[in-house]
């Protein structure tokens, strides 16, 4: 009986539930070791300076107290982390050194190791051991940056660590005939992934095996275990990440953070296990920070509203270093600033600064969630100018099906390309105005209802997709007929193990019961990629379907054996192998389970899109805004499970307004970081956001995976911003309000309001 | 974030209490609920030789309410406020503002002599006992005394308590059946600590003018305090709208909330105003 | 500090520092896992747990205050079917990472046993107290919804 195509598009319930639900999931804090001591990282209070002394004689006489770990531990060199992305030699300067050595270079950065007992003890010990740091100037803003009074690399000179350039055209030339052209400030604020599960890993060194096995593993496993192996000079074979449970990752956790190395490392030094876990105080200063970007940038269009070109300056502050992944955002700010919209020319230069500050890294839709807010921003105030309806000036730009494929500006150094790959964009436009109710809602712009001003707003966007290189996986079908598949892929949450099942199901065509899938950890393929950029269904999912047509060729040599016929004349059907009338079951086919291995290799990315409309409600009074509705609209070319996809289209939104309105990782002018827990960085709860809706749909397939599909996930965040402060300048319109910097607090809108009324008492 | 050392001791009674808090020499603290003493533990922000419980002291749990008022026994928790339907009628001022504080599970374990004694400036319950001119029974080795809330709240997080004493009552006075009230607070996100918040009351003699004014304020200084000034407006006069804006630029004027990370003072005196008029409004209502 | 209490309907007893939160005991001392560590600080509820059939942050406990009381983690909330709470959050896809679940889960039945009527303006309100960075809370609130009618059939639990 055939079963194709019954799983891949049903909204399957979550296989990982099960557990979850029942308070069984294992994650890294579950975990135990026999004889596990436990770790703490004594972390820097000072912004800059220059460490004099370590002095832990008094906290290795705590009893309980094993070792205290600093830099000279490490070995001749203390081991810098690697930039798995954009790996350019002239970043190197600002690769991170795992423990500070001579210097430390931001609030949080890890100076030494306590290993004890018990977690409470070693917290005990960090007070006692004396910490001697002469400070230098903090550089805490741009201004500070640029001047270079302080510098955090001595070496490079300056607090530019780079300048990114994203090109199209010939701006300059464009720019100088355009009709019409804005030029503005924007600002977004810095602020973090923040996972709700904090990072922590189980470590053991088996010292007669030789081998190390790390428990925690999200993300970029095998990346990491290179990095890993070759830090601690083992061979790769040596080291194993395990991946259990993730509780979230959204882009930060699971790349590879000075714990990666320390907590393995120390391991090996005392010959125990050794346990890990940090604090929400800790994970706010040490996970990557994100966002953190100011722009002065122009716009250009035709009087008639055709959009011209972008050309401007992005600054990127990023923190103390540059690790594993951090030139990410600031070069998709550049890159993908024109968004869905056709713009021919494109000049901008995108510089990352280094400042006293946490280092920063991707979070989920890096660099898109601030460049949506800049361009959407900028397309509201175009409106307003050329008189032109802010929905009829969007629908005039929007890239065509038949613009396809439709290049994106260039960026360099380390030069990308891309190109958005299949969509109808104005489909999905006109069917959000349509779900929304943008007719009817328009009634109410301006008005003013029991104290609160009404506004719409409309914003369109990009999702990029489906990173390679390539994905592996590891097809097993066992003796009693079940399906095990070891992928590369890994899960922070996401229904890996529901939506990985759905496509082996349909493409072994065996009942979604009988399979399982295991990820994550370095032992179950070679070499796997993991999960980032939403590439998992595309990848994971791709290679799936590759090995699956590997076993089944499998299957059907060892069938032919049997069935004494040619492997080619052999019929899979329903579970069992035939030929001529006779047939022989999966269960029982071979004595030993068959295995394949196969991979799928992509080199484009896949570009999902979509368009968003939002209605808030202002209390001037207040400056309180309230989201009365938003509507997304996305084409992801194809849903494998519609209930975790909008599933993750509400939650990457909810994250977007936490973006918005409350989420803000502040610093003062020397780099002390004044938001350190949760009862000062804000996130969104269950009473903020109650009216989000989202519609998924599958109108063009992506033609460059088999599946059809495009990585999906992020999408949901990233026009926000713009969306969000697009809305409020319509409410408050007759104000003339326009906010051009995120997050709108309640404060920052009431400043607004203030200014535009005294500028308005003036005239 | 695990807390430092610390002994821990379960009096059976009041004096018992007491008696261990001076054999410590101002290094223990009494522990009700835990909701603001714990976090400060665990970010080892207090660092004291011994926990005193006040978990058997169960007749400091009562909610007694009489012709001279609401008497709130220390351990009162929020959802015993929040449970206790005679509260609407014999003082709805405090049953209102208690809807504010925390969430579900904070609720069922913080109480009022832990909130009141821990005098966040931000916190509803001290703005309430500030409002309403609460008196505070507190024992201590010396013996038991009754202080005013206006001399009750000395600083920031600061109180007249002295380290051997516990205060086991807030006593709010009789509330006329006839009063005029409203509370208002403005909070980022549902339970939050109020940017600012107003209580206020007031009752109407025979010509209809307002007597006898209290304007508390929240988050707006280093304690709670009262707005004096907008109260003097107030009073004498017949509300109106000119009134109200009469009172609230006063408001405004009389005072001079700190800046923080989360506002500018400005915001905040502003803030001020605002709820101070739409209270107002409501109040009249 | 020797303690004893009640654990998911068994007499249990341990001897902790008394600086051991509860959640730390429950976790490590009694090997239940269930209960989740995301903060410490009293703010994201991931720890909730009942405490005489009240909803509390385990976090902001000591162990050595339940003596004698009767504490209830997710894992005493849960069977080897699931119960028609957590069927509702699987229905409705109310988690994705699963690690602010056992805390939703815990919170809801609380809230759900005292107020099988709670109307959506309830439930937000209560559940505005767990932190949740996966789902959004859209899915959660429309589970814990549909949960209501089983606790309105039988009662309080």
């Amino acid at each position: 009986m055939k079963v194709f195509n019954s799983y891949i598009g049903r909204p399957m319930e979550r296989v990982e539930d099960l557990r979850m639900v029942r308070g069984r999931g294992t994650y890294v804090a579950d975990v135990n070791r026999p004889n596990q001591l436990y770790a703490v990282i004594l972390r820097s209070s000072t912004a800059h300076g220059i460490i004099k002394s370590i002095d832990s004689s008094e906290a290795l006489a705590l009893a309980g107290v094993h070792r205290v770990l600093t830099a000279k531990d490490l070995g001749n060199e203390v081991p810098l982390i690697p930039l798995r992305l954009q790996p350019l030699p002239q970043l190197e300067p600002f690769h991170q050194p795992v423990l500070a050595d001579k210097k430390v270079r931001y609030v949080g950065e890890p100076i030494a190791v306590v290993i004890a007992e018990s977690a409470a003890i070693a917290e005990d010990a960090l007070e006692r051991i004396a910490l001697e740091i002469d400070p230098l100037p903090a550089v805490a803003t741009r201004a500070q940056a640029e001047a270079k009074r302080s510098v955090l690399f001595e070496g490079h000179g300056s607090n530019v660590a780079i300048t990114w350039k994203a090109f199209r055209g010939n701006a300059d030339e464009a720019f100088k005939t355009a009709d019409y052209v804005r030029r503005e400030t924007f600002r977004v604020q810095r602020h973090a992934a923040m996972f709700m599960e904090p990072r922590g890993f189980v470590a053991e060194w088996d010292e007669a095996a030789g081998k190390l096995t790390v428990w925690g593993a999200a993300k970029t496993a095998w990346y990491n275990r290179r990095t890993l192996a070759a830090q601690l000079g083992l061979e790769l074979e040596a080291v194993d990440l395990i991946e259990v449970d993730v509780g979230g990752g959204f882009g930060s956790r699971g790349e590879f953070y000075p714990e990666d190395y320390l907590i393995p490392a120390a391991a090996r030094i005392v010959g125990r296990p050794v346990k890990w876990t940090e604090d929400r105080r800790e994970h706010i200063m040490s996970a990557n920070h994100a966002r953190d970007v100011e722009c002065d940038v122009e716009f250009a269009a035709t009087r008639d509203g055709r959009f011209i070109g972008l050309r401007g300056q992005i600054w990127s502050d990023i923190g103390a270093y540059i690790r594993t992944n951090g030139s990410v955002g600031p070069r998709n700010v550049a890159q993908y600033m024109s968004g869905p919209y056709c713009m021919e020319h494109i000049d901008l230069k995108s510089s990352m600064l280094t400042t006293n500050k946490t280092p920063c890294g991707t979070y989920r839709g890096p660099g898109r969630y601030e460049t949506d807010f800049i361009r959407e921003r900028m397309i509201d105030l175009a409106a307003q100018d050329l008189k032109i309806d802010r929905v009829e000036l969007r629908r005039r730009n929007l890239v065509a099906d038949a613009q396809m494929p439709y290049t994106l500006a260039s960026i360099t150094p380390y030069d990308s390309s891309t190109e958005l790959d299949s969509g109808d964009y104005h489909a999905v436009f006109d069917r959000c105005l349509k779900e929304f109710g943008w007719e009817e809602r328009s009634k109410l712009r301006g008005q003013s209802i029991d104290g609160y001003y009404h506004g719409l707003a409309i914003g369109s966007f990009i999702e990029g997709g489906a990173a390679g290189p390539k994905e592996e996986v590891r097809l097993v079908l066992e003796t009693d007929g079940a399906l095990s598949v070891y992928m590369g892929s890994s899960s922070v949450g996401q229904g890996l193990e529901t939506i990985m099942a759905q496509i082996a199901a349909d493409a072994m065509e065996i009942p979604y019961e009988k399979i399982t899938i295991l990820h994550g950890s370095t032992s179950y393929v070679k070499d796997g990629y993991g999960a980032y950029h939403s590439r998992s269904t595309v990848m994971g999912g791709s290679a799936i379907l590759l090995g699956a047509e590997k076993l089944k060729e499998l299957i059907q040599q060892t069938a032919a054996q049997r069935l004494g016929c040619k492997p080619e004349e052999v019929v899979i059907d329903g579970e069992q192998a035939s030929f001529g009338g006779n047939h022989i079951a999966f269960a029982g086919l071979s004595e030993t389970p068959l295995e394949v291995e196969a991979a799928f290799f992509n080199k484009k990315y896949t570009w999902a899109y979509g368009t968003q409309a939002a209605h808030v409600a202002v209390d001037p009074g207040t400056g309180h805004v309230k989201v009365i509705d938003v509507m997304s609209v996305e084409d992801v070319g194809r849903m494998i499970n519609p209930l975790t996809l909008h599933g993750q289209a509400i939650g990457s939104i909810v994250q977007g307004l936490g973006g918005a309105f409350l989420e803000h990782l502040v610093y003062d002018d020397e780099g002390q970081l004044l938001t350190g827990s949760f009862a000062d960085y804000l996130m969104p709860t269950a009473s903020d956001f109650p009216s989000i809706r989202s519609v998924t749909l599958e109108l063009k397939p992506c033609p460059n995976n088999p599946l059809g599909a495009k990585g999906a996930g992020e999408g949901g965040l990233i026009p926000i911003g713009g969306l969000m402060a697009n809305a409020v300048a319509d409410a408050l319109s007759h104000l003339n309000v326009q906010p051009m910097e995120l997050p709108l607090s309640p404060p920052r809108i009431w400043q607004l309001v203030e200014e535009a009324e005294a500028a308005r008492a003036r005239a | 974030m695990k807390p430092p050392i610390f002994e821990y001791a379960l009096p059976s009674t009041v004096a018992e209490a007491v008696s261990l808090l001076a054999s410590r020499n101002g290094n223990a603290k009494v522990i009700s609920g835990g909701q603001s003493l714990m976090p400060m533990l665990a970010f080892r922000l207090a660092t004291p030789e011994l926990l005193v419980d006040l978990k058997h002291l169960k007749d400091l749990g009562a909610i007694r309410i009489g012709e001279d008022g609401v008497r709130l026994g220390a351990r009162v928790r929020w959802c015993d406020i929040e449970g206790d339907a005679r509260l609407a009628v014999s003082h709805p001022l405090l049953a209102e503002a208690i809807k504010h504080v925390a969430h579900y599970q904070i609720r069922n374990r913080g109480t009022v002599g832990g909130s009141v004694a821990h005098a966040d400036p931000s916190a509803e319950m001290p703005g309430i006992a500030m409002t309403c001119d609460a008196q505070m029974k507190i024992v201590g080795s010396a013996g038991t005394r009754i202080e005013a809330a206006a001399d009750f709240f000395t600083g920031p997080l600061q109180t007249s308590l002295e380290p051997d004493e516990i205060l086991t009552e807030v006593h709010l006075p009789a509330w006329p059946a006839a009063r005029r009230w409203a509370f208002l607070e403005f909070a980022r996100r549902k339970g939050d600590f109020a940017m600012a918040g107003v209580a206020l009351y007031y009752d109407l003699d025979s010509g209809n003018r307002i007597t006898d004014a209290h304007i508390g304020a929240i988050g707006v200084a280093d304690r709670p305090i009262r707005l004096t000034e907008a109260e003097a407006v107030l009073n004498g006069n017949q509300m109106s709208d000119k009134l109200i804006a009469a009172a609230s630029a006063k408001a405004r004027q009389s005072i001079d909330p700190p800046s923080d990370i989360h506002a500018p003072g400005a915001y905040r005196a502003a803030l001020v105003a605002t709820l101070l008029g739409r209270g107002l409004k409501k109040s009249a209502a | 500090m020797q303690i004893e209490f009640n654990l998911n309907g068994q007499a249990v007893s341990a001897d902790v520092e008394p600086r051991t939160t509860l959640a730390d005991c429950i976790r490590n001392d009694f090997g239940q896992t269930g209960t989740h560590l995301a903060c410490e600080h009293g703010v994201c509820g991931a720890c909730t747990v009942l405490v005489n059939g009240e909803a509390v942050r385990s976090c902001l406990l000591l162990a050595v205050q339940v003596q004698n009381d009767k504490v209830v983690t997710i894992e005493g909330l849960s069977g080897d079917e699931l119960t028609p709470l957590q069927a509702a959050f699987r229905k409705h896809h109310a988690l994705q990472c699963g690690f602010c679940t056992p805390g939703f889960i815990t919170t809801a039945h609380a809230l759900l046993s005292h107020e099988p009527d709670a109307d959506e303006d309830r439930i937000r309100d209560v559940l505005s107290g767990n932190l949740c960075r996966c789902s959004g809370y859209v899915p959660i609130v429309e589970a814990v919804l549909e949960a209501r009618s089983s606790y309105r059939d039988s009662g309080s639990k």
